[in-house]
C-alpha cells in the first residue's frame, strides 16, 4: 500500500450507533482528502447483537484492510468474542474500552494488545444528549489526524434535520473524546492533503452494481430479497423510475429470473440480483436465456455456502455453480469485479457484453465487497452501452430468421411491435427461423453459433487488470475481492525490490487463452490467490488454461479474508 | 412504434403459422388454438403487437403455431415471464397459454402470485387433469380415484385442485370457465377475457383423447352455466364451490381491481444520481 494509512475497528451491541460513527469518519476522512474502505460484520439477530466496523483509512486509495488493526474501540464487550478472528490486533495494537463495562472477552485479550481505557459511557453522561458512540468518534479523530473544522462541518451536515440541540450535544460529545485521546499512546496520522473531497464519492459496492447497471441502461429490475444482495435492489427500487425504469418485488428466484427474461424479450435491458442459494433456483432459467439468446445479467453478491451457509458473511465459493451450474452446453458470460469501485465498471460491462451478444451474465460480487463502503474518486461515465443488433427491413416474401446463423453468431434480434419480425423465442432447439427442432444438424449448427458468438468477440483489455513488473517471472494470479488484499501484497513484495506481476481476472468466462498467455509470458511461477475451501479457481485455471510449472494455490474458505501478508509469506517462502 | 391508425382487417387466419402441430388427432386443443386466433381476429389486433407466454405441455406448444410474438419458455414460469414483459411493454396484448400440470402444479406459486399481483394479462389453462406430453400421469386436477398412471397405480390418492376457487381467492380479476367443444364460445371468453383489465383467467376443459379417452364424454356433460356475472367474491366463491365443474360458457366472476401497473414515471439523465455518492 503506497502512502500512509491507519487501520481502526468500531465495535459495540447493535444499538450503540457503530454504523454512524464509521459512517460519520469515512466522510470526514473523504473532506481531509483521504480515501477510505470499510466493511462490517454483524451477528445474525435481526435487531441488536452485536456489530462491528472495519475502517482502513489511506492518503492513497484503499481496497483492502491491513492484516492488523492499529486500534479497536469498543463501546461495549457484548458477544465481541465472535469477530476475535476478524479484528487480528498485534502487540503494537491499541485495545481501547470502557473500564465500566468490565473485562475484555479473552479471545480478544489474548492477542496481546495494550489495554487503554476510555470511559465513554461516563463522559457521554456529563453531555447532555450526548452519546458514548460520539465520545468514541472524537478519540478516534484524535487520535488520527482529523482536524475539527472537518468534523464540525460533517457532524452539522448529516444531523441538521435532527435540530440544532442534537448538533450541539454531538459537537459537545466529539470534544469530550478529543480531550479524552490527549494522552492516549500514538497511532498513525494521517497527513492532511488537499481536499479534492468535490470529486470523492462515498460507495457501497451494491450501490455501486446498481449504478453500473443504470448506466449500462437497465431499465427493468424483478427481484427477490436476499442476504447479502438486497442493498442492489434497495438502491435501484427509487432510482429506476427516475431514470424511466421500473422494479418489481417477485415471488421468488424462479420468478425474478423468468421476468427478467420476459422484460428484457420485450426490448429492455434487464436484470436481477440475488446470492448463492436464488442463483442455485435460476440455472435452469439461466440455460432458458442461453437458448431463446434472451440477454439478461444476473448478480451473485457471494456469501458463505453451501445451503444458507453464514449468510451474513462473505466467501468466493460460486464460482463453480456460475460457470458450470447451467445442464447442457450453455455457453454464458461470467463476470467479476476487482474492487468496490469496480462492481460499476463491470456490471455497466456485464450489461454491454449481455446486449451485443444476446446472452446471460453472472455478476459474481461478494458480500465483503457489495456491502463495503469505501470512498473512491469519483467513476467517470464510460461509453459502454450495449445496443441490441435488430433486424433490417425484409423483401417481400422473406421469413425472418429470428436465430440466422451468421458469421459472427449473433443474430438480429426483433422486439415485439415491429411488423413482419413476429417468431416465437424458444428453449427448445431449434432451427434458425425459431421453429422447433430435434434434427441433429440444426443442435449442432445452434450450438457452434451460441459458442461462437462468445468466443469470437473482442472482449479487448478489461478481461483481467494487470500491474506490476512487466518482466516478472513470479506471478499472482486472483479474483474478485481477493484482488484487493494481493494488490497491495504486490505493493509490498516490489518495495522489498522484488520482481512480481498481478493479473486479476474480470471475464471469467469465456476464457481468454491467448490473452492469458501473453500476460503470462516469461513467468515461471503462480500463486493463485482466492476465499473458497475447494480451490475452485485454482482447479478453473488448471482446467481451462496452460499454466506455468511451478503453480501455488492460496485458498481459504470465509468468511476470514485472505490478508495482504499471507500473499507476501507465500512468495517470500518461495525463494 | 409507428403511431397512424391500422386500417387492416385481420381475419383468424393472419393469427395461425404454418408450423403443424404435434397434437394427437381429436385433441381440444386444436379448437383453443383456433378460437384465440379467432378472438384476436374479432378485436382486429396487429399480430405484431400481441404476444402469446407458454411454459411447457402439449397445449404450451401454442405460441409456435401463432403468427404473434411467441415466447415458449421453461415448464411452470410462463406467468413470471408474461408478467415481466407487460410490466416492461405494456402496449402489448399478453397472452398465456398452458396446461394444468404447468399451471397448477410446478407453477403454482406464480399462478397465486398472477392473481394477486393482477397485471393485465390473459391466462388461458386448457386443462384435461393428465400429463399428455409424458405420456399420461396424474395431474393435480386429476380425482383420486383415477388409476390409469403407472406411476400412480393406485390412483392419486389425493384430492384435485380447484383452480377456480384457488383464483378466486388469491385475488384474480376475472374468471370464466368454457369447454373445447364450443370453440366460438372459448373465443368469446377470451375477447372478454382481453377486454378486462388485470388478471383474467380463462379454465378450459380440454380432453386429453389419448390418455384420458373417457373424456371424448365431457362435450356430452357440459352445460351453459345458468348464472349471471358478479363482482361480489362471497357469491362467485359460493357458485365456484357447489358446482360439478361442468357448468361452461359463462364469465363467473369479474372483479373491478385496478391491475398492478408500475409505471417508469421519470427520464432524468443518469448522471443525476451521482448526487447520491457525491460528498
Amino acid at each position: 500500500m503506497s502512502g500512509q494509512t491507519v487501520s481502526l475497528v468500531i465495535a459495540g451491541n447493535g444499538g450503540a450507533g457503530v454504523v454512524t460513527a464509521g459512517s460519520l469518519l469515512l466522510e470526514a476522512a473523504a473532506k481531509s482528502g483521504w480515501y477510505a474502505y470499510m466493511t462490517r460484520s454483524s451477528g445474525p439477530q435481526i435487531r441488536g447483537g452485536e456489530a462491528a466496523v472495519m475502517i482502513r483509512l489511506g492518503t492513497e486509495p484503499v481496497s483492502s484492510h491491513d492484516d492488523r488493526f492499529h486500534f479497536l474501540v469498543a463501546i461495549d464487550w457484548q458477544n465481541l468474542n465472535r469477530f476475535a478472528a476478524e479484528i487480528p490486533l498485534g502487540p503494537d495494537s491499541l485495545l481501547i474500552g470502557d473500564p465500566g463495562e468490565g473485562e475484555a472477552p479473552e479471545s480478544i485479550v489474548r492477542m496481546g494488545a495494550q489495554r487503554v481505557d476510555l470511559p465513554m459511557k461516563a463522559l457521554a453522561k456529563g453531555v447532555p444528549g450526548g452519546r458514548p458512540n460520539m465520545i468514541a468518534f472524537g478519540a478516534i479523530a484524535a487520535m488520527i489526524g482529523l482536524t475539527e473544522d472537518v468534523v464540525l462541518e460533517v457532524l452539522r451536515d448529516n444531523l441538521k434535520r435532527k435540530g440544532e440541540d442534537a448538533i450541539a450535544a454531538s459537537i459537545a460529545a466529539f470534544r469530550a473524546g478529543v480531550e479524552a485521546a490527549a494522552t492516549f499512546p500514538a497511532v498513525p496520522r494521517l497527513a492532511a492533503t488537499k481536499a479534492g473531497s468535490s470529486e470523492r464519492w462515498s460507495i457501497t459496492g451494491n450501490e455501486a452494481t446498481g449504478m453500473g447497471a443504470l448506466r449500462g441502461g437497465v431499465r427493468f429490475v424483478a427481484a427477490y430479497p436476499i442476504t447479502p444482495a438486497t442493498e442492489v435492489l434497495e438502491w435501484l427500487a427509487p432510482a429506476l423510475p427516475k431514470v424511466g425504469g421500473v422494479l418489481v418485488q417477485a415471488e421468488d428466484e424462479l420468478a425474478s429470473i423468468n421476468q427478467i427474461i420476459g422484460g428484457s424479450y420485450g426490448g429492455v435491458p434487464s436484470l436481477t440480483a440475488t446470492s448463492g442459494p436464488g442463483l442455485a433456483l435460476m440455472t435452469e432459467s439461466l440455460g432458458l436465456a442461453v437458448a431463446a439468446e434472451v440477454p439478461i445479467v444476473v448478480v451473485d453478491v457471494m456469501r458463505v455456502g453451501p445451503s444458507t451457509g453464514i449468510a451474513t458473511k462473505s466467501e468466493q465459493s460460486d464460482l463453480n455453480i456460475a460457470v458450470y451450474g447451467l445442464h447442457g452446453d450453455a455457453p454464458h458470460l461470467v463476470l467479476a469485479p476487482t474492487s468496490v469501485a469496480d462492481c460499476l465498471f463491470t456490471t455497466q460491462w456485464a450489461v454491454h457484453l449481455a446486449e451485443m451478444l444476446q446472452t446471460p451474465a453472472i455478476v459474481l460480487t461478494d458480500q465483503a465487497m457489495g456491502q463495503a463502503r469505501a470512498v473512491i474518486s469519483r467513476s467517470a461515465a464510460i461509453a459502454f452501452m450495449g445496443q441490441r443488433e435488430k433486424p433490417a427491413a425484409l423483401e417481400a416474401g422473406v421469413q425472418y430468421k429470428r436465430y440466422a446463423n451468421t458469421p459472427s453468431g449473433v443474430s438480429p434480434m426483433a422486439v415485439p411491435g415491429m411488423a413482419g419480425f413476429t417468431y416465437t423465442a424458444d428453449g427448445l432447439e431449434h432451427n434458425e427461423t425459431g421453429t422447433p427442432s430435434s434434427q441433429a444438424s440444426d443442435h449442432q449448427a445452434q450450438l457452434d453459433k451460441r459458442l461462437r458468438k462468445l468466443t469470437g468477440y473482442n472482449y479487448g483489455d478489461h478481461w483481467a487488470d494487470i500491474s506490476g513488473d512487466e518482466d516478472a517471472d513470479t506471478a499472482i494470479v486472483t479474483w474478485g475481492s481477493s484482488a484487493g488484499p494481493a494488490r497491495e501484497a504486490l505493493e509490498r513484495l516490489r518495495s522489498e525490490g522484488r520482481a512480481v506481476k498481478l493479473v486479476a481476472v474480470r471475464l471469467i468466462s469465456p476464457v481468454q487463452p491467448e490473452k492469458f498467455e501473453r500476460a503470462l509470458a516469461g513467468v515461471s511461477r503462480i500463486l493463485v490467490v482466492e476465499q473458497s475451501h475447494s480451490g475452485q479457481f485454482y482447479r478453473y485455471l488448471r482446467a481451462q488454461y496452460d499454466l506455468p510449472r511451478q503453480v501455488k494455490a492460496l485458498h481459504q474458505p470465509g468468511p476470514l479474508s485472505v490478508r495482504p501478508g499471507a500473499i507476501v509469506e507465500q512468495i517470500t517462502q518461495w525463494s | 412504434m409507428d403511431t397512424c391508425v391500422k386500417q387492416r382487417e385481420y381475419t383468424a387466419k393472419d393469427y395461425k403459422s404454418d408450423v403443424k402441430p404435434i397434437w394427437c388427432p381429436g385433441c381440444g386443443d386444436f379448437s383453443v388454438l383456433a378460437a384465440i386466433t379467432r378472438a384476436l381476429a374479432t378485436m382486429n389486433l396487429p399480430p405484431e403487437d400481441v404476444a402469446v407466454v407458454s411454459g411447457i405441455g402439449c397445449s404450451s406448444r401454442i405460441p409456435a403455431y401463432t403468427s404473434v410474438y411467441g415466447f415458449h419458455g421453461v415448464h411452470g414460469r410462463a406467468l413470471p415471464v408474461a408478467t415481466g414483459l407487460k410490466i416492461a411493454r405494456p402496449d402489448l396484448t399478453v397472452l398465456v397459454t398452458g396446461g394444468d400440470g404447468d399451471g397448477f402444479s410446478i407453477g403454482g406459486n406464480h399462478f397465486l402470485h398472477a392473481c394477486r399481483r393482477n397485471v393485465d394479462l390473459t391466462y388461458i389453462v386448457m386443462d384435461n387433469q393428465v400429463y399428455g406430453m409424458t405420456k399420461g400421469q396424474a395431474s393435480p386436477t386429476t380425482s383420486p380415484d383415477w388409476d390409469g398412471s403407472k406411476l400412480t397405480p393406485d390412483g392419486a390418492g389425493i384430492n384435485p385442485f380447484h383452480p377456480l376457487v384457488v383464483a378466486l381467492a388469491a385475488g384474480a380479476n376475472f374468471i370464466a370457465r368454457c369447454s373445447s367443444s364450443d370453440p366460438n364460445n372459448v373465443a368469446d371468453m377470451i375477447a372478454q377475457a382481453i377486454r378486462h383489465p388485470g388478471f383474467s383467467l380463462v379454465h378450459v376443459l380440454s380432453p386429453c383423447v389419448t390418455f384420458r379417452p373417457e373424456q371424448a364424454e365431457w362435450k356430452h356433460q357440459v352445460r351453459t352455466a345458468v348464472v349471471d356475472v358478479t363482482d361480489d367474491p362471497a357469491r362467485a366463491a359460493r357458485r365456484l364451490m357447489t358446482d360439478d365443474g361442468f357448468n361452461v360458457g359463462k364469465v363467473l366472476y369479474k372483479g373491478s381491481r385496478a391491475p398492478y401497473r408500475p409505471e417508469a414515471k421519470g427520464n432524468v439523465p443518469v448522471a443525476e444520481l451521482e448526487a447520491d455518492f457525491a460528498l
